[in-house]
């Protein structure tokens, strides 16, 4: 089955796209590859090969879930669909 | 897929089993690179791991050289050794450090004796050795006989999404069956430093991984300029979608799959708390990562890798595995093992980690890896601080 996005645990809060690229408003699948199951998203922005897509709506503050673990938190709220990276994520490290 | 309960290899003296049956020609300092490699030329089916260190070090510097070079000479992917160094005594300390395995090795030193000496009498006894060595079979050994190390490189977005995943599929399938395993690449794990040290198997190990992490810690902070935030997750990194070096650890943290490490090590240490999971304090630079790895004992290295590295050892086979169907394209000759089909949900992960464990029984056996093929030998010490 085609899949334009890979999610790597449940718990997860955002996606990566697989794809050359996502186009705005695009119907995306995604695999969640913990469970081996399906979900659907509509984007928001257009986002690359290898970056990030939110899969639900984030405030400033909240922490970043991928792999089930914290990679980071938000520093500009997030819209479900739109591109996360570095101008909306930061490090807690530094 | 059932997986195998053994592989051909070769039995050593001291009970464990070769994934290669290699004569090599060892130089204890950089002034007998040039005797071991002559030997070497001269005597076929022999090799020569030149290096650049072994004079004037001291300390601790010194102590990682001699384990580096008796733990290289006592891997048991190495059939017999012979020792070329410029001195009696240290080349003696090695011999009888490889020696302790049982199996044949011999040092000569070139003081007095002069290269030309040296190279006449050494490619003797090689000849000898490689004529011997010649002999060995292969023989069904159990599984467990296997020592896996691991260590990624080129890293990008497929390295974590799915090489690096493929690699810790495997590690839960093998370790319930009694192999070894290794992972390493200290600085490569901060930002994932603290779940890393919840994988520990005892209270004992996840300090011992803390202490060991903030010790490298403390020396970036203390020799940068700078923290790693402008260089760590790398402007590739980021251009390529990691946007935190959490992201990054974690995606090199999927190698290790659900396993808990027993024990960590000193760089180049044989582990001795036997079968299961170590992690060893390592350099993130692959060469020299491999060559501690392989000095540890450990007889064959999976190397996921996501633009292309193409590192070999001269000792431990080294098995290459992409998911980038880019790299796949562009650089086929050094990849092993083709996962790209996980990107694109044609295959999943439990059924790249059986192609992976396929990959690597096969190269047990004695399939050439990419790298040896395409001669890469990679032998690269490594240095604590500058030498005396």
């Amino acid at each position: 089955m085609a899949t334009d996005i890979i999610i790597h645990d449940q718990k997860d809060n955002v996606g990566v796209i697989v794809v050359e690229k996502i186009t705005p408003k695009q119907d995306c699948s995604c695999w969640i590859m913990e469970n081996d199951s399906t979900v659907n998203i509509q984007s928001v922005d257009e986002i690359p090969l290898g970056h990030k897509i939110a899969m639900t709506d984030l405030k400033e503050g909240d922490t970043i879930l991928k792999y089930g673990h914290d990679i980071g938190k938000v520093v500009k709220s997030i819209k479900k669909g739109e591109h996360v990276h570095v101008h909306n994520v930061k490090t807690k490290k530094w | 897929m059932e997986i195998p309960k053994s592989f051909l290899g070769f039995k050593r003296e001291n009970g464990r089993a070769g994934t290669r049956n290699h004569v090599i020609i060892l130089p204890v300092d950089d002034i007998s690179n040039a005797c071991a490699e002559a030997v070497a030329n001269n005597i076929k089916g022999t090799i020569a791991l030149p290096h650049s260190y072994g004079r004037l070090q001291f300390g601790a510097d010194l102590e990682l050289h001699f384990r580096t070079m008796i733990g290289t000479g006592s891997n048991p992917n190495v059939a017999a050794v012979i020792v070329i160094g410029i001195e009696p005594k240290w080349t003696k300390r090695i011999v009888d450090g490889i020696a302790k395995t049982g199996k044949p090795v011999e040092g000569f030193h070139i003081e007095r004796t002069g290269d030309i000496g040296t190279v006449m009498k050494a490619s003797k006894k090689a000849q000898e050795f490689v004529m011997w060595a010649s002999e060995k079979q292969r023989e069904e050994c159990p599984i467990s006989d296997l020592w896996i190390s691991v260590k990624c490189g080129e890293s990008d977005t497929t390295s974590g999404l799915a090489a690096n995943p493929t690699v810790g599929n495997l590690m839960d399938k093998l370790e319930p069956l009694g192999v070894h395993l290794c992972f390493g690449e200290t600085s490569e794990l901060t930002g994932a430093e603290k779940v890393c040290a919840t994988r520990g198997a005892t209270k004992e190990a996840s300090d011992k991984f803390m202490k060991t992490w903030s010790s490298y810690n403390d020396f970036i902070l203390k020799e940068a300029t700078d923290d790693l935030s402008e260089s760590q997750p790398t402007a590739g990194n980021i251009a390529g979608g990691l946007t935190t070096i959490e992201e990054k650890a974690f995606g090199n943290f999927q190698k290790i799959g659900n396993c808990k490490f027993v024990d960590v090590l000193e760089p180049a240490e044989e582990p001795k708390k036997g079968k299961g999971l170590y992690f060893m304090d390592t350099s993130s630079a692959a060469a020299e990562c491999v060559t501690l790895q392989a000095a540890a004992g450990f007889n064959i290295h999976l190397f996921p890798t996501g633009q292309g590295n193409i590192v070999g050892n001269p000792i431990e086979p080294v098995i290459k595995l992409t998911a980038n169907p880019l790299t796949v394209k562009t650089m086929g000759e050094h990849i092993d093992c083709d996962v790209s089909k996980i990107l694109s949900r044609e295959m999943n992960m439990s059924q790249a980690g059986d192609e992976l464990i396929k990959t690597t029984l096969k190269v047990a056996n004695g399939r050439l890896t990419c790298a040896e093929a395409l001669g890469h030998r990679e032998f690269v010490m490594t240095k604590l601080y500058r030498s005396a």
